[in-house]
């Protein structure tokens, strides 16, 4: 079988091993196995790519394979990557592993982790596909389970932000559907495979009408502005790994989907009409920054922030030069990797203090140090400390917009850059607020430390972006030479 | 020379077995570990030192820049890539030096001042990490790597301001700090922007080869706003500088800075890392002279206006560590209006190799400033001069110590402060009769509230203390930097400066020029006379003075009340009148809409549910009707 | 020969009688034998068709019979829900019977 497939395969086995297992240590065994095997997977998978990368394999996919499902439609079921589905796919796979550990002690855990392991069929399948109908499915697969897991083992209104999020992003499919269809038929209804349409040409005045469609459908789920306020509230209710995987990965989903598909297949009309949503991108990333900066809710802090970051990623690839895109997909990573940090820390915070007010909390750090210090250091990554992921990322992002001459880019981009002061500003006042000063609650003295299995779950992920912040020249290489291709379409 | 590699990679080591282990370690086996690994840096720093200026030496009359190590790091397009590497030059060596001695002082003698804390391990990790920033900062080829480094050390000097974690004013203290150097370095980020897009290069070799020749015809005729671009990106890039080194405007974070512990305040706040914008000049110095000679005369200006700003405010001061704090900021202000008023080669360069030495020897004199002030809060515990007085009874060698460093600020000859000092004022003299008249009343002014500090902590009166308090002198792990640096200061000075260190790397003969020395001695003689006058003996001419001054020294001891206008910016503009509307416009506009529109769609099908009653005979007759009616149509039209 | 039309005419009363009783009528019964009413209308018609216009065939006798039989069980399935609904409510008006929407 493609190793690809088996990204998929992997969690429908873990399914079927959920129902038939019984007890709490089953389950976990379960779910630690599979986590662990997808997180090997994805290592042999990026291991297996460079070498045959190394090797000379210049395909712009490799590992692709196609079976037709319906024919008089064109729709297979085809896989292939390439630098950037690699790198997302390794997220995802630290993601949904680091999320197992920060759901240990879940009610109900077996219902719980069989949509979790649905989730992440439809993400990992997402990712793998090239096929723009399979992509779609594995999107909604993606979506459904969400509704579920923030409804039903949410916490505050629940329901209602459950409800939300899937309308929302249920909006965002319909536009997301138009623009599947229209490029299909577009295309000469020939092919659903993203690389056979990217070689036909799709007529200008069909992109005008198409481009915005899809680039709006995946922008919903990138949080785009004004259609983000499914975040905030979405990620407030969420539990802990729900919350961490959604922001972490399935946002990335957005991102990624406008690269792969609205801005790869339509450059002309990305060129003509980005401007349209750069600007919306550029309120997102500057909006966000201020709207986090007076929350209280330690997770609608962070929602505002992904909204933020998530922005500078749209931002980023409408800027449409490699430079820019290379720090777009690497914001993915990094934003990926410290959000679900975040959530974990703010999950675990959480369940010891039971309120995630900032104004109730202070003090932590000498009740929880372990805890606040991985808090402090998730702060760092999030404001762009070198060193830690985010840097490398905003870095690359502004060089590159940066080198478009034009007075609009460039406003734009230093309006951009003011955001990094924005988070500085947010970002320390919610850690003076919550880990320092004296302690604020008396009932909080005493609370337990992180165990073990949180201290898995925020170790892994502190290494993970540790190890972006300081080897970023071989991310960014593959990332970047992945893009060659796309950067040659742009400039047709 | 590749070893100088370690100089960096120690630290680094350090700070990530002290912040890993640390708490598995015994206290002072941590801090000796610390110390150690210090000192170990020092070696090597004095033996690339060494290396480079003797065993080396000049090729053709000039220093020659050493890059023995340099590797791509993140590469962004063809030609812009971040390089992390070892560059050694005059400045760079001569910054190496200085921040391996201060650091290892502070190191020794944090042993004795931190004793007993809680988080002693910590404190040491992080000492770890601001040296290891420091350094990378000094010995960087290229502007952005220098930025990483300027992240860094802007992150240590943070984790150390707020070290005192449980105490709130410090936890505002480091906030403030960190917000404040990240919104400069905003624009120091911007003006890297603008520099690269237009030379296709950060690197610092390129960029200041052959009199900038590259930033000049590559910026040539470009203008914005009635500005060059040269000049838009070099301020700003000066801009960075600013912030770090706590020029006017952005001044008001190095005064709370000192919520730190006072070693801290020593390393950090006053010897190293406050000078990084000085150094920030100095590296891109031939940029600045030649393609933006009208950002260097706005440095000059600056410079001198905030050295007399914060002296005037050091004046009124009764927190010795505040005093402390705005000297550093004066003194700072100084090394950049030499800067400012600096010329490019040979003689022209004066201010140039004057704001270099400056900067060596201020680094000495005011880290024992600091480190003797620790001693005294040490004994008294306290920061208020309140509280002090008559200390030279029971602290010798913290007394003698500071005496010594406080001829050295206020330029006394011989001591090492008078030789940095009065190139300085030669410089301003023969180039900029504002910036030197100026710069000469702040030489005045500040050997006056130096003196006001000494008298005020050692003298005035014969203050007795209680029995069980009484004030003693401190261990010898604090008393010994004192005497080490005490020495650096007195005879620092002595150096042939610029034999060393030029603005085109080529040796030049400096001669001290006695019509200004003289008049600096002058000044600084009269302002130690006032201040013995008013403060050796407890009288209460001091205050009577203030009084007569009126509104001009309540004005000065709130600082002109900047901090109040920041905190109006901050608290009220950003907060009230940004962020809240903006919270306000998400939650009632963009997401009322959203609801509006969810709202909307269940009001439309609660109002047409009706019509599916369920009632099959409802449903027939609609189906009857609708028949007979399509009937009619049909039949009749 | 009695002409084809007057079927059809007694045909078409039956069926709109049937509709109107079924449109009308609140008694469960009466509601069921209206819509007999209909269907017999309908057979009749089959029948009729079968008859007159193709004289050689047996489709339209045939889809009488079938409707006939259906109708029988048809008819037997509505009485015995009829009786359980008045077992449980105690009569068989169809307004009572909206609660089983709940």
């Amino acid at each position: 079988m493609n190793i690809l497939s088996l990204f998929v395969v992997v969690p429908v086995v873990m399914i079927i091993a959920l129902f038939l297992s019984k007890e709490m240590k089953q389950i976990r065994t379960v779910m630690v196995a599979g986590a662990s095997i997808l997180v090997l997977l994805a290592t042999i998978l990026t291991v297996q790519f460079l070498q045959l990368r190394a090797a000379g394999a210049d395909a712009e996919m490799l590992f692709v394979s196609s079976t037709v499902w319906y024919a008089p439609l064109h729709i297979a079921y085809t896989v292939g990557v390439d630098g950037i589905s690699v790198a997302m796919l390794c997220l995802s796979a630290i993601i949904v592993f680091t999320g197992v550990f920060s759901s240990w002690n879940m009610n109900m855990a077996k219902e719980y982790f069989l949509w979790y392991c649905l989730l992440s069929v439809g993400v990992f399948g997402f990712f793998i596909s090239i096929d723009l109908f399979t992509m779609f499915l594995f999107y909604e697969v993606a979506l459904i389970p969400m509704y579920l897991l923030i409804g039903l083992w949410g916490t505050g209104r629940k329901e209602y932000s459950a409800m939300k999020l899937t309308l929302m992003l249920m909006g965002g499919s319909a536009f997301l559907m138009i623009g599947i269809i229209g490029i299909y038929y577009a295309s000469g209804h020939t092919t659903m495979n993203l690389l056979d349409i990217a070689q036909l040409h799709i007529p200008l005045e069909y992109q005008r009408w198409f481009f915005p469609a899809t680039f709006l459908g995946f922008g919903v789920l990138g949080a785009l502005f004004p259609f983000h306020t499914w975040s905030p509230d979405g990620h407030a209710s969420a539990p802990t790994a729900v919350s961490m995987l959604h922001a972490g990965v399935l946002m990335k989903l957005g991102g990624y989907g406008c690269f792969r598909v609205a801005i790869y297949l339509m450059p002309e009309a990305a060129n003509e009409l980005g401007w349209i949503f750069l600007i919306l991108t550029g309120i997102s990333v500057v909006y966000g920054a201020f709207s986090a900066v007076v929350q209280t809710d330690l997770k609608y802090i962070n929602a505002y922030s992904s909204v933020s970051h998530c922005g500078l990623v749209l931002f980023a690839i409408l800027m449409m030069n490699q430079t820019a895109m290379t720090g777009a997909i690497m914001q993915m990573l990094s934003h990926g990797l410290m959000t679900a940090l975040f959530f974990a820390l703010i999950g675990l915070i959480y369940g010891r203090t039971h309120t995630r007010d900032i104004r109730k909390m202070g003090g932590l750090m000498k009740i929880m140090p372990f805890a606040s210090v991985c808090y402090v250091i998730a702060g760092l990554a999030s404001l762009g400390l070198p060193g830690l992921s985010g840097f490398v990322a905003e870095m690359t992002i502004f060089v590159g917009s940066f080198q478009h001459a034009d007075l609009f880019h460039r406003v734009l981009t230093i309006t951009a850059c003011c955001s990094i002061v924005i988070t500085a500003v947010y970002i320390l006042r919610t850690v003076g607020k919550i880990l320092y000063g004296p302690v604020q609650d008396e009932h909080h003295i005493g609370l337990p430390d992180a165990q073990w299995y949180e201290k898995v779950s925020v170790v892994c992920l502190i290494i993970a972006i540790a190890f972006i912040g300081m080897y970023p020249f071989g991310v960014s290489d593959i990332i970047s030479n992945s893009l060659d291709p796309i950067i040659a379409k742009l400039t047709y | 020379m590749a070893y100088s590699l370690l100089i960096i990679v120690t630290p680094f080591i350090l700070f990530l077995v002290l912040g890993l282990l640390g708490m598995k370690m015994k206290p002072v086996i941590a801090g000796i570990i610390g110390t150690l690994g210090m000192a170990f840096c020092a070696i090597l720093a004095y033996t690339v030192a060494y290396q480079y200026f003797f065993g080396i030496g000049k090729t053709n009359g000039e220093w020659l820049t050493q890059i023995p190590l340099n590797f791509e790091w993140l590469r962004f397009t063809e030609n812009l890539h971040i390089d992390l590497g070892i560059l050694l030059d005059p400045i760079s060596v001569m910054m190496l030096v200085v921040i391996t001695t201060v650091s290892l002082m502070v190191h020794i003698y944090s042993l004795g001042y931190m004793k007993g804390e809680t988080g002693f391990q910590r404190y040491f990790a992080f000492l770890s990490l601001f040296s290891f920033s420091m350094l990378g900062l000094v010995i960087a080829t290229n502007i952005f790597q220098m930025y990483i480094f300027w992240e860094l050390v802007g992150v240590s000097s943070y984790s150390l301001i707020g070290f005192y974690y449980t105490k709130p004013s410090a936890v505002a203290a480091s906030k403030k700090a960190f917000i404040v150097t990240r919104f400069a370095d905003l624009g120091f980020l911007i003006g890297i922007l603008i520099l690269s897009y237009y030379t296709k290069t950060f690197d610092f070799g390129l960029l200041t080869a052959d009199h900038a020749g590259l930033v000049t015809t590559s910026m040539a005729g470009g203008t914005f706003m009635g500005l060059s671009i040269a000049t838009w990106a070099m301020a700003l890039i000066f801009m960075g500088g600013a912030g770090k080194s706590a020029m006017f405007p952005l001044h008001i974070w190095l005064p709370d800075a000192m919520e730190g512990p006072t070693p801290v305040s020593a390393l950090i706040h006053a010897a190293t890392m406050v000078v990084a914008g000085v150094y920030l000049v100095a590296r891109l110095f031939p940029v600045y002279s030649f393609a933006a000679p009208d950002v260097l005369e706005m440095i000059a200006f600056i410079g001198a206006f905030t050295a007399l700003f914060a002296a005037v405010i050091a004046i009124t001061q009764t927190d010795i560590k505040r005093v402390l704090a705005f000297s550093t900021i004066s003194q700072i202000a100084y090394m950049l209006a030499a800067l400012g008023v600096s010329g490019y080669g040979d003689h022209e360069g004066l201010g140039y190799m004057a704001s270099m030495f400056h900067l060596f020897t201020h680094a000495f004199f005011k880290a024992l400033l600091f480190l003797g002030a620790g001693s005294v809060i040490h004994a008294v515990h306290s920061n208020e001069m309140d509280h002090m007085g008559n200390l030279h009874k029971y602290m010798k060698i913290t007394s003698w110590t500071f005496f010594i460093a406080c001829l050295a600020i206020a330029g006394i000859w011989p001591f090492s402060g008078f030789f940095s000092k009065d190139e300085i004022l030669a410089a301003a003299f023969h180039h900029n009769p504002i910036v030197f008249w100026t710069l000469w009343i702040v030489a005045g002014l500040t050997a006056f509230y130096m003196f006001r500090l000494y008298f005020r902590i050692f003298w005035n009166g014969k203050r007795e203390y209680n029995e069980h308090h009484k004030p003693h002198e401190s261990p010898w792990a604090m008393a010994l930097p004192l005497i080490i640096l005490a020495v650096f200061s007195v005879f620092s000075g002595l150096i042939p400066f610029a034999d060393f260190i030029s603005s085109d790397n080529i040796p030049f003969h400096t001669h001290i020029d006695w019509t200004v020395a003289g008049m600096s001695i002058a000044v600084a003689v009269i302002g130690i006379g006032i201040a013995f006058a008013l403060y050796f003996k407890d009288s209460k001419q001091p205050a009577k003075i203030a009084q007569s001054l009126g509104i001009f020294y309540k004005a000065a001891l709130h600082k002109f009340y900047l901090d109040e206008i920041w905190m109006w910016v901050t608290k009220t503009v950003i907060f009230r009148y940004i962020c809240e509307p903006i919270k306000w416009f998400d939650r009632h506009i963009i997401d009322g809409s959203m609801d509006g529109l969810a709202w909307t769609t269940q009001k439309v099908s609660t109002s047409i549910k009706g019509l599916q009653s369920g009632q099959v005979q409802f449903y027939a007759w609609v189906f009857v009707a609708g028949s007979i009616l399509i009937a009619v149509l049909v039949l009749f039209i | 020969m009695i002409q084809m039309e007057y079927y059809l005419i007694i045909s078409t009363l039956m069926f709109f009688i049937g509709i109107y009783g079924f449109i009308t009528r609140k008694n469960m019964i009466a509601i069921l034998i209206s819509l007999e009413l209909v269907l017999n209308a309908v057979e009749i018609n089959f029948a009729v068709f079968n008859r007159y216009l193709f004289p050689g065939q047996l489709e339209g006798m045939f889809f009488t019979l079938f409707g006939i039989a259906i109708t029988a069980a048809e008819t037997a399935v509505a009485l015995a829900i009829i009786i359980n609904a008045y077992r449980t409510i105690g009569n068989i008006d169809i307004k009572n019977l909206s609660k089983m929407k709940e």
